[in-house]
């Protein structure tokens, strides 16, 4: 499926879904209520078959945050970028370890640098960084005096 | 430091006397055993980002370390005699690289190559992960500029580390 065709059957797929243009994939925001079951969707629907999940990132905009999920599908060679924004105070939104199981290491990530929590995770704990330590690096607000040197 | 020509020119320390049925060699003990040393220095494979890239080049056949004497590199510190801190070391690997020198043999030399393991580098302002320079875990003998160095200047890094050990330095 092309580009276009993609972003038609999508539309009739998740009709309260935005679109984002001029990226390289088809880029869809969606809301974080939504998110499991347009996950489950993408993953079964037909001509869709969603099956790998390459990617996942957090992105700290200083206002909120966005989830961005990289779906690409090994049958049909398209892929689809998932963006949902987040609540800068009470970052939340459902974990997808069920459907790709990749996803349960790429959360843990996400929780553990930009303190993203993953609602259903199984296992939602630091990965990079040790077990006690306080607070997430990648914030842009982070604060380290022990460690950094500001510039 | 330079490397001194006169050093380097000077393969053995001591002086041989032909005499029939043989000869006789006066030297001092000391010096030949740092000559000996400085000669057969096994590298620790050790390794921790892109200056590993650069150290094997040095150990492969177009720089070929071996022709100074660090012949091979050792997968274990128990049979190493030099460790070259070959990339970034962040807060959880300083224990790890702290074991590895422990576990070394005496005599033991340390080279920090690049510009992570000498002060941090590219991160020493807003990291909250890297140590500021390998010398706050291990000591440090030689220090090598770059961003990964070339394989010329970890040679040269190497050489002068012979030298160190030859004069008594290190």
């Amino acid at each position: 499926m092309n580009t276009q065709q993609l972003k038609q059957q999508l539309e009739t797929l998740l009709p309260s879904s935005s679109f984002e243009e001029g990226g390289e994939w088809t880029t869809v925001y969606i809301d974080p209520a939504a998110w499991p079951e347009t996950a489950r969707l993408l993953r079964s629907a037909k001509d869709l078959d969603f099956d790998y999940l390459f990617c996942v990132t957090a992105v700290d905009w200083k206002t909120h945050f966005t989830m961005v999920y990289h779906l690409s599908s090994t049958i049909h060679r398209h892929t689809l970028v998932v963006k949902i924004k987040l609540d800068r105070t009470n970052p939340e939104v459902a974990t997808v370890s069920e459907i790709w199981r990749t996803a349960e290491f790429h959360e843990r990530e996400a929780y553990d640098l930009m303190g993203i929590v993953f609602t259903g995770h199984p296992d939602l704990r630091r990965l990079f960084m040790t077990d006690d330590w306080k607070g997430w690096p990648l914030r842009k607000d982070y604060e380290d005096p022990v460690n950094m040197i500001k510039l | 430091m330079d490397v001194n020509p006169q050093i380097s020119s000077q393969p053995f320390p001591g002086d041989v006397h032909p005499t029939a049925g043989g000869g006789i060699l006066v030297t001092k003990l000391d010096e030949v055993i740092n000559w000996a040393r400085s000669n057969s220095l096994w590298p620790l494979v050790f390794g921790t980002s892109c200056c590993a890239i650069e150290m094997m080049s040095t150990a492969a056949p177009k720089y070929d370390w071996s022709r100074f004497g660090f012949e091979v590199a050792r997968a274990t510190p128990r049979q190493a005699d030099v460790i070259i801190i070959a990339g970034t070391i962040v807060n959880k690997m300083a224990p790890v690289l702290k074991r590895l020198y422990d576990q070394m043999a005496d005599p033991k030399y340390v080279i920090a190559m690049g510009a992570c393991a000498t002060s941090g580098g590219p991160f020493f302002y807003n990291t909250y992960s890297v140590v500021k320079g390998a010398d706050h875990v291990i000591p440090v003998d030689v220090y090598v500029a770059g961003c990964p160095p070339r394989p010329e200047a970890l040679l040269h890094a190497l050489i002068t580390l012979q030298e160190k050990i030859r004069n008594g330095a290190s």
